[in-house]
């Protein structure tokens, strides 16, 4: 398990895709399919791999989804060099999912499995979307259960389990011809071993492991706006999108995340999507870089530290080829920078606070048809 | 017993209170009903060809948009109402 248990828990809120930042019609999902590769270099970590994504309607009515997702994973990050050793392992992740569409309902069913060699999580989504007021309002449920196994590698079998649930609420509005507006809060909790049994805290410079309370609460509020901001006569479409998120939860964590983003296209075969990124948090109530007393709980997993990111990033589309009516083709790369800084994380090997920047890298081809 | 706390003479008051608030709203939302159209659709389906373009949205495919939601969810402390939900992984 090459993963932070926060990062694991997460993989128990697998599910099916919310469209809750769609302003459109409730429409069954177009048929498409898509081929990615990506790579995710930074803080000493390596994760890359292929993913696969095919969509398909039935009756006019069923759409049914399958995707698989590897993230093939070299750590020598921070926390491994300093207190283990490096080393290379394999996440595989299988979705599947169906929508039904009735009228101005959308109903979407998911099931996702997500398999370490020390963890597996499993999980099922339902999702509702609902067209109101003339189409100008759209109206999103959605609720996820996620069962999680927890292994540690030296030990057979299962040492432990977690457990997830996901309640999420979005609303959209076309507010006029070229802007919309959504709101979203999705609750999670969590429940069980939500820590890593590799994972070392400090307590008054030596080192033990960490203690992790086996219940959390979170909520995260977003809300967001799109924009055609194209001229009037001018040839190219543009856009702008501005995203802001606040989160909060029983562990005393408090994040705000920023977001803007302009896309535009270049002539009648590209299109380039730009953003930023802004993000930071407040560290958990039991986070200590170097505990002065042994608490009850205590870790010094960064992830629940005090930091803030920034990050950069664009992708270019081009269309391949482009039959309308029968299917598009498209061939898309992207790149991302994301600097790391954190406030309560001392590097021990220098005894200066923490930082990293990382790279991604996108490659994918799509088609819908 | 609670309702013994009640004083005798604010029971009444509160009910009346009560009854003149639900009148008033009953008046309100009859005088609104006669005095006002009901707010209908501003952007009819025919306006919202802009709306539909693959430049509006914030991700033109779905892969990359959940490999990068799983990458912020991996590595900070906060997560949910994302609008895509991605898979976790060992990245730390």
């Amino acid at each position: 398990m090459a993963a932070t248990k926060l990062g694991a828990a997460v993989a128990g809120i697998v599910g099916g895709t919310l469209a809750a930042g769609s302003a459109q019609a409730v429409d069954l999902p177009e048929d498409r399919a898509e081929a990615m590769y990506h790579v995710y270099d930074g803080g000493g970590t390596i994760a890359q791999g292929p993913a696969l994504l095919i969509r398909k309607s039935m009756l006019d009515r069923v759409s049914v989804s399958g995707s698989y997702y590897v993230d093939a994973v070299s750590n020598a990050s921070i926390d491994v060099v300093t207190t283990a050793s490096k080393f290379k392992e394999t996440r595989n992740e299988f979705g599947l999912g169906l929508d039904y569409v009735e009228r101005d309902t959308l109903i979407h069913v998911s099931g996702s499995r997500s398999k370490e060699p020390d963890y597996l999580a499993d999980t099922v989504s339902v999702d509702l979307t609902q067209d109101v007021f003339g189409g100008m309002t759209t109206v999103a449920f959605g609720f996820s259960r996620g069962a999680d196994k927890v292994g540690q590698k030296g030990t057979p079998g299962w040492i432990d389990s977690a457990r997830h649930w996901q309640y999420r609420l979005g609303l959209t509005q076309i507010l006029t011809p070229r802007w919309t507006a959504s709101a979203n809060l999705e609750a999670v909790d969590d429940d069980g071993y939500l820590g890593s049994p590799y994972r070392l805290a400090q307590v008054f410079g030596s080192f033990i492991h960490e203690k992790i309370p086996r219940t959390r609460e979170s909520k995260a509020l977003k809300f967001s706006t799109t924009g055609d901001i194209t001229a009037e006569g001018a040839p190219q479409r543009s856009a702008v999108r501005a995203e802001y998120r606040y989160f909060w939860d029983t562990w005393g964590v408090r994040a705000h995340t920023l977001e803007l983003g302009y896309n535009r296209y270049f002539g009648q075969r590209w299109l380039a999507e730009t953003f930023v990124r802004y993000y930071r948090q407040e560290h958990a109530l039991f986070y200590s870089d170097n505990a002065p007393t042994e608490t009850l709980y205590v870790t010094r997993n960064r992830q629940l530290g005090t930091f803030h990111d920034v990050g950069a990033g664009a992708t270019l589309t081009y269309s391949l080829k482009n039959v309308p009516g029968k299917y598009d083709v498209k061939l898309s790369g992207a790149y991302q920078f994301i600097d790391f800084h954190y406030s309560d994380f001392t590097d021990i090997r220098n005894g200066k606070p923490y930082s990293f920047n990382a790279n991604v890298l996108q490659m994918v081809l799509s088609a819908t048809f | 017993m609670s309702a013994s706390r009640v004083s005798p003479v604010a029971a009444p008051r509160t009910r009346l209170a009560l009854a003149l608030a639900v009148a008033g709203l009953a008046l309100v939302l009859v005088l609104g009903g006669c005095a006002f159209k009901p707010i209908e659709p501003w952007v009819k389906p025919y306006e919202r060809e802009r709306l539909a373009d693959p430049v509006m949205q914030a991700a033109l495919n779905e892969l990359p948009a959940r490999q990068r939601d799983h990458i912020y969810a991996v590595r900070e402390g906060s997560r949910g109402a994302t609008g895509v939900q991605g898979g976790g992984c060992g990245c730390n």
